[in-house]
């Protein structure tokens, strides 16, 4: 996932911990929405760029991820918390600028509490030794004789007590402990990680509409903006006419955007900008401008032939991602040949926040608030489009709107930034949805060929699948047609006991910006290959749940061709298929798999996959009416993903994993006709809604002690694979393109 | 001139006659509890009671509503029963269609104390949640309706 950057995460965790866990003297002060008086600074234990202790007890946790919807701002916190033996409830949580002293803020790849658990695990026992330290200097007895219950310093032997408040000032002089010296809890000793009474920190805000979106933010004296963006990417205005626009009321004046050149990065687009006194105002005066655009080298894109080309490459040999024994000799042999060809289309995000941002330029400086999943791509973008320093970029982060990807992407932001400079006041962005869906960083549009030999057992002999598709990568640089990064988003990973195996990556061209979306190429991958293994299975006339078990074989760790990070991730988490098998059997039982429904518009199919270190299979029932509508009775997943902080928000996560699938298999699909999108809000971008979304889903997580991995995105890809197995048990018909809503299935 | 009542208060509005009730809050009466998702109407966002009805203010012009009661989110006092459901069920992920939601909801037991899935399914489809907590929407109002009944 990381495409511009080339210092890992893990790397950036090292160097935050040899720094010192806490940093003394850094400067902490919470910071206020509207530019508001900052109140004064804990006079208290202040010893860290991640938390700080009042004088009244109060502990502030600074969240240095973003909040779009998968619980990292409460989930990272509550380690702290936990570690510290703090009181939840007099925790407050202060968001984090974007800044590079946090390491890596960008909330992508499900890895907020995979990357920053142990890191906060520290942050807090350090606190609690620092407390305790200064409760036995007080008493004048050994540290080694105190203990703590939440939020006090206990002596054991006289049983007296401290309140951190009371601590904090003595705390703070005292040196911060090694982190070889610190004392981590045993599992068993957490009041917080793993435990099912953990809820969102903003959860009141959220239902009482106190909570504060990018849409919500506002800078005194603002002035509004709404852009008519280049409807292809590329062109440039040929000529406009704003008198219409500036009889609007409210309208004050228009300011033409240069046109981005490649590589787009996560620059603005370019267009024509209606400065108003209002939202509203600025879309109405929008509808009055007139321009006329040049053409663009994607003014030819058409999804219909595009898909041919993509198809007519995936026949095609491609680069190796992966090879095992000899696909070649294996097929010359023989057997039962099958083959089958997939195409799933591009997608939109479609947050329920469209992109939106405020921010103010003023000397050389540029402040912002945004709901943004990554402040300081922030930073660099605005940096780069002014011509400043990123130090002189401040990036308030605000909670976001639903954001899949989208808001690491902060276009919108610069947009805001530059109009701002222009004006010499705060403006404020906003994006209507037509301009989310028209001019979105694309889910990846994919073709994908598979071909495999079956021997005498029925089991695959040699198994071949290629993948073509605009790399993400062509964003970043414009010469880019390979999907060397998508490779392991689950493609070159096939867990399949199968002695001869090759996955290729075909060459395709972008036309339009192409960028992460929940699960990103797993989505494509999975649905390729779990939709196979179930064409496989029926082939070889098993069922199944059997087949699919038979093909990842027996419990091992994979052996795969690691390399750079992936090789130091992989000896923390190593591919283990015995962890695959157990949520396959368990999704199994829980669904009742033994006792299904068979055919007559009724069934079940399944669908595994690890992705984002987590292990997820699931179940999918379906009804098929007489008129041909898929109803999705029942969803069943197991999920392995390593240790747990908030199990009940996980459960949700995977709830919300089977709508936002059931909204790609069903509905999801972006075409482009001559360059422009064709799609524009949701009444032809259509997403799952509650009579159309699974009636129940169960969610099982599996009891782990292995390592946090992820859990934002890996409930995604199985789910369409899932339900298209199902759609062939109930029909015997095969989904081999998304979306189904183009299917006729009577 | 427009007057309306707003969570109790009188206002006064002399602007654009076709802005949209929810800018209206948003922009001029500072009340963002209430959401832009789409502004046709699409995804509920935006969901408001006029005179204790639930409509989308984003398709609603100023001119609609001129001598109406209209509630919003903060003119709820918390915590509602359905509030309270939210919370104990959990409901939120991301929050940004939930005010929506919960308004949406609201009106929806006020007509019918005790609905069933059905119910809700036809009344509640017209709200959109892109993270997909509808299972715990459901959970929520029947556990609310049980609450008010």
């Amino acid at each position: 996932m990381k495409l511009i950057e080339n210092v890992s995460r893990r790397r950036f965790v090292q160097g935050a911990l040899a720094g010192g866990v806490l940093i003394l003297g850094a400067r902490y002060v919470p910071r206020m929405l509207h530019g508001a008086a900052e109140p004064a600074a804990p006079s208290g234990l202040e010893p860290s760029l991640w938390m700080a202790i009042a004088a009244d007890g109060t502990v502030t946790i600074v969240a240095h991820r973003s909040e779009m919807g998968c619980g990292s701002r409460t989930a990272l916190p509550l380690v702290v918390t936990d570690e510290l033996d703090a009181d939840w409830s007099k925790v407050k949580i202060d968001q984090a600028i974007g800044d590079p002293k946090y390491g890596d803020q960008d909330t992508d790849g499900s890895h907020s509490v995979r990357s920053s658990f142990d890191l906060m695990r520290q942050v807090g026992a350090a606190g609690r030794a620092m407390l305790i330290g200064a409760a036995a200097a007080q008493w004048n007895v050994s540290a080694k004789d105190c203990t703590t219950e939440p939020h006090f310093v206990v002596h054991r032997v006289s049983g007296r007590k401290l309140g951190y408040g009371e601590l904090a000032a003595a705390a703070a002089k005292l040196p911060v402990p090694k982190t070889e010296d610190l004392q981590l809890k045993s599992r068993s000793e957490w009041r917080y990680i793993g435990k099912e009474t953990n809820a969102l920190f903003d959860l009141s805000d959220m239902v009482t509409g106190k909570a504060i979106f990018g849409m919500d933010a506002t800078m005194p004296g603002m002035v509004f903006a709404s852009i008519e963006h280049p409807p292809v990417l590329g062109q440039k205005i040929k000529s406009y006419d704003d008198k219409a626009a500036l009889k609007v009321p409210g309208v004050k004046q228009t300011i033409t955007l240069e046109t981005v050149k490649p590589p787009h990065l996560f620059q603005p687009l370019g267009g024509v900008a209606v400065i108003a006194d209002n939202t509203w105002a600025a879309f109405k005066g929008r509808k009055s401008l007139k321009i006329e655009w040049d053409s663009s080298p994607h003014s030819n894109y058409n999804s219909a032939e595009y898909r041919k080309t993509l198809e007519a490459t995936s026949r095609q040999p491609g680069k190796v991602a992966r090879n095992v024994g000899d696909v070649d000799a294996a097929f010359a042999k023989g057997g039962k040949i099958i083959e089958a060809e997939y195409y799933a289309p591009h997608l939109a995000h479609a947050s329920m926040e469209p992109p939106v941002a405020v921010a103010d330029y003023r000397d050389g400086k540029v402040l912002a608030w945004a709901p943004t999943q990554n402040p300081q791509a922030v930073q660099d973008t605005i940096a780069t489009a002014l011509g400043i320093k990123k130090v002189d970029v401040i990036c308030h982060v605000t909670l976001l709107g639903g954001g899949f990807g989208r808001k690491s992407k902060p276009d919108q932001v610069a947009e805001a930034a530059i109009l701002s400079k222009q004006l010499g006041k705060p403006v404020k962005i906003v994006w209507t949805r037509e301009d989310d869906i028209h001019f979105d960083f694309f889910h990846s549009v994919a073709a994908m060929y598979m071909k495999a030999a079956l021997g005498p057992n029925s089991k695959p002999t040699a198994w071949l699948q290629r993948s073509v598709f605009p790399p993400i990568n062509s964003t970043f640089d414009a010469t880019a047609t390979y999907g060397d990064d998508e490779m392991g988003l689950g493609w070159n990973n096939l867990p399949f006991d199968i002695p001869n195996h090759r996955a290729e990556n075909g060459p395709a061209d972008y036309h339009v910006r192409i960028g992460w979306l929940r699960s990103v190429a797993n989505i494509y991958h999975a649905f390729a290959i779990q939709s196979f293994a179930d064409e496989l299975a029926h082939a070889a006339n098993t069922d199944s749940v059997e087949y699919l078990l038979g093909l990842i074989g027996p419990a091992r760790a994979l052996n795969l061709d690691y390399k750079g990070d992936d090789a130091e991730e992989a000896k923390t988490y190593p591919f283990d298929t015995g962890r695959l098998r157990r949520v396959v059997e368990i999704a199994a039982e829980r669904s009742g798999w033994s006792n299904k429904p068979k055919g007559k518009g009724h069934g079940m199919g399944i669908a595994v996959h690890r992705s984002f270190l987590t292990y997820v299979a699931t179940v999918v029932e379906v009804e098929v009416d007489n008129k041909g509508q898929i109803h999705i009775p029942g969803v069943w997943t197991a999920v392995d993903a390593g240790t747990i902080v908030s199990p009940d928000n996980v459960r949700n996560q995977f709830e919300g994993a089977a709508v936002f699938g059931t909204s790609l298999a069903l509905f999801g699909e972006i075409t482009a006709t001559n360059g422009m999108i064709d799609q524009s809000n949701f009444n032809n971008y259509q997403l799952a809604r509650m009579n159309r979304a699974p009636r129940h889903v169960d969610v099982h997580v599996v009891q782990s002690n292995a390592p946090p991995a992820g859990v934002g995105e890996p409930g995604v890809p199985p789910f369409a694979p899932a339900l298209c197995n199902a759609v062939f048990a109930a029909t015997g018909k095969r989904a081999r393109e998304l979306p189904l809503s183009k299917m006729k299935l009577v | 001139m427009i007057r309306l009542k707003v969570n109790g208060k009188e206002k006064m509005f002399d602007g654009d006659p076709d802005m949209p009730l929810l800018w209206y809050l948003r922009d001029v009466a500072g009340l963002t509890g209430t959401k832009f998702g789409c502004g046709m109407a699409l995804c509920g966002a935006c969901t408001v009671h006029q005179n204790g009805e639930a409509i989308r203010s984003c398709s609603t012009a100023m001119k609609e509503v001129a001598g109406a009661e209209i509630t919003t989110i903060e003119g709820i006092v918390p915590m509602h029963p359905v509030q309270k459901a939210w919370m104990e069920i959990r409901v939120p992920q991301c929050g940004y269609c939930q005010t929506g939601q919960i308004m949406q909801a609201i009106a929806l037991l006020k007509d019918n104390k005790n609905p069933s899935d059905q119910d809700i399914d036809t009344v509640m489809s017209g709200n959109i949640c892109r993270c997909g907590t509808y299972q715990r929407i459901r959970a929520a109002i029947h556990q609310a309706a049980k609450e008010t009944a």
